[in-house]
């Protein structure tokens, strides 16, 4: 067929699809769900961090603390923005994430216990969220590739102010030292988690390779982030969580030990620490918010009708 | 275990029937209208469209745009209009629009051999 040929020609030459490009239908389903998708977690990614902002040990942390959450919606929104490129309205996808049809990341249905955790997030969620993030820079489609560029920019910081707070905690009393490991030996696995299944156990990424939406495999990501967070913990004089993680000499990269996949496969069946508190949290603020959006529409046409009459007087 | 969803999107998002369908649902009319969103971010330069929002008004717009694209001292000039107003060409026609203009290598300065000596053009 000749669209599919010269979907498939852009795809190989490297060259972005637009939005008004033709392309195959199951192309266009899986970027809806993937963005989509994506951008939920971003949104419903402010929560546990905004349970801080008004306990923050200081304003200078405060402030950083209400800049990351604000980029985090900023992020939401981009994402949003190229979900909607692809055909859809802006609030049907955010009804399917109220309506519990929609699926986010399930790194956000953990609770932030201490302020540790602020930077735990930091370094290991943001890490991990950036190493998938780099990596969809180069995927095929142009308004997702251009979101994820504008994110990356913004993601850099969100990672080195965690690890500042971890730092801070590291070299400071026994008590903060022990609330730094304990942060992190609570957000370790599941930010491994965050990569997805075991490329053996995701038959069907393969054909997102294929497109060129995904350009890494789950394992080679995680394999990643393994090596630079081993590296990186020495910093702070912290360990990781886990008995396994040795470096192997002979694949020049480190080993490290089985992840609980059954935890996993909970979380993501809805039973996570923090699944409900989540989605209620959400569908409140939609709710809340509706008297607002309808004013400021009622107030946008009103100001519209009299401007005209003005001008016809 | 029982293990009901096998496809993963993004990470560890799995799809299981979740995520939007492509539709074309008209806009209510409380949703707030799309705008498109171009910044200039230094004096001297073109506005360039950054992306695209919602809002009420234009003036909700600008302000919106405001705190999602110039956190960073990106921009020092905003232009939005609403999506609904942008034209474009088609992309099915880019061959017979964009091809002529291919052959036409007189137009550019390289096409024009002259000697070595010459300086200043
Ligand atoms: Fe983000
Ligand atoms: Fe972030």
């Amino acid at each position: 067929m000749h669209e599919e040929k010269i979907f498939q020609d852009k795809l190989d030459r490297e060259i972005k699809i637009e939005p008004q490009d033709w392309m195959p239908d199951a192309y266009r389903k899986t970027l809806i769900r993937q963005i989509s998708q994506h951008a939920h977690s971003e949104i419903v990614g402010m929560l546990p961090e905004g349970n801080w902002i008004t306990r923050a040990p200081s304003l200078k942390r405060k402030a950083a603390l209400l800049a990351k959450v604000q980029d985090e919606a900023g992020h939401g929104l981009y994402l949003y923005a190229a979900t909607e490129t692809l055909g859809v309205t802006r609030e049907s996808t955010i009804e399917d994430l109220n309506s519990g049809k929609a699926k986010y990341s399930s790194i956000f249905n953990y609770p932030t216990l201490t302020w540790a955790d602020i930077g735990a997030i930091g370094w290991l969620v943001d890490g991990a969220a950036i190493m998938n993030q780099v990596m969809l820079c180069r995927t095929s489609y142009g308004p997702y590739a251009r979101a994820m560029v504008r994110i990356c920019k913004e993601e850099s910081f969100h990672q080195r102010q965690g690890f500042e707070i971890l730092l801070t905690l590291s070299r400071g009393t026994v008590a903060q030292k022990e609330m730094c490991q304990d942060a992190i030996n609570r957000w370790w696995w599941p930010s491994l988690m965050m990569f997805g299944p075991k490329d053996d156990d995701s038959p069907h990424s393969k054909q997102s390779m294929d497109w060129k939406i995904k350009r890494k495999s789950n394992d080679e990501l995680r394999q990643q982030f393994v090596d630079i967070c081993a590296e990186q913990v020495k910093v702070l004089g912290m360990k990781i969580p886990d008995a396994e993680l040795k470096w192997n000499e002979k694949k020049q990269h480190y080993d490290f030990g089985q992840i609980d996949w059954e935890e996993f496969w909970n979380v993501v069946k809805g039973n996570g620490p923090c699944n409900r508190d989540r989605l209620e949290a959400r569908k409140k603020a939609h709710e809340d918010g509706d008297w607002v959006r309808k004013a400021a529409m009622a107030h946008a046409k009103k100001s519209k009708h009299k401007k005209q009459q003005t001008k016809v007087g | 275990m029982n293990i009901l969803v096998r496809k993963y999107l993004y990470g560890d998002i799995p799809e299981d029937n979740s995520g939007g369908q492509p539709q074309s649902k008209n806009n209510g009319s409380n949703d707030w209208p799309l705008w498109e969103v171009f910044i200039r971010n230094k004096q001297g330069l073109d506005h360039k469209h950054v992306g695209s929002l919602h809002a009420a008004d234009a003036q909700m717009a600008i302000e919106n745009a405001r705190d999602v694209y110039t956190r960073r001292m990106e921009g020092i000039s905003i232009w939005v209009v609403e999506s609904k107003y942008i034209h474009a060409s088609n992309p099915d026609e880019a061959d017979s629009m964009y091809d002529p203009a291919n052959d036409k290598i007189y137009r550019h300065p390289t096409f024009y051999h002259l000697p070595d000596g010459l300086t200043h053009i």
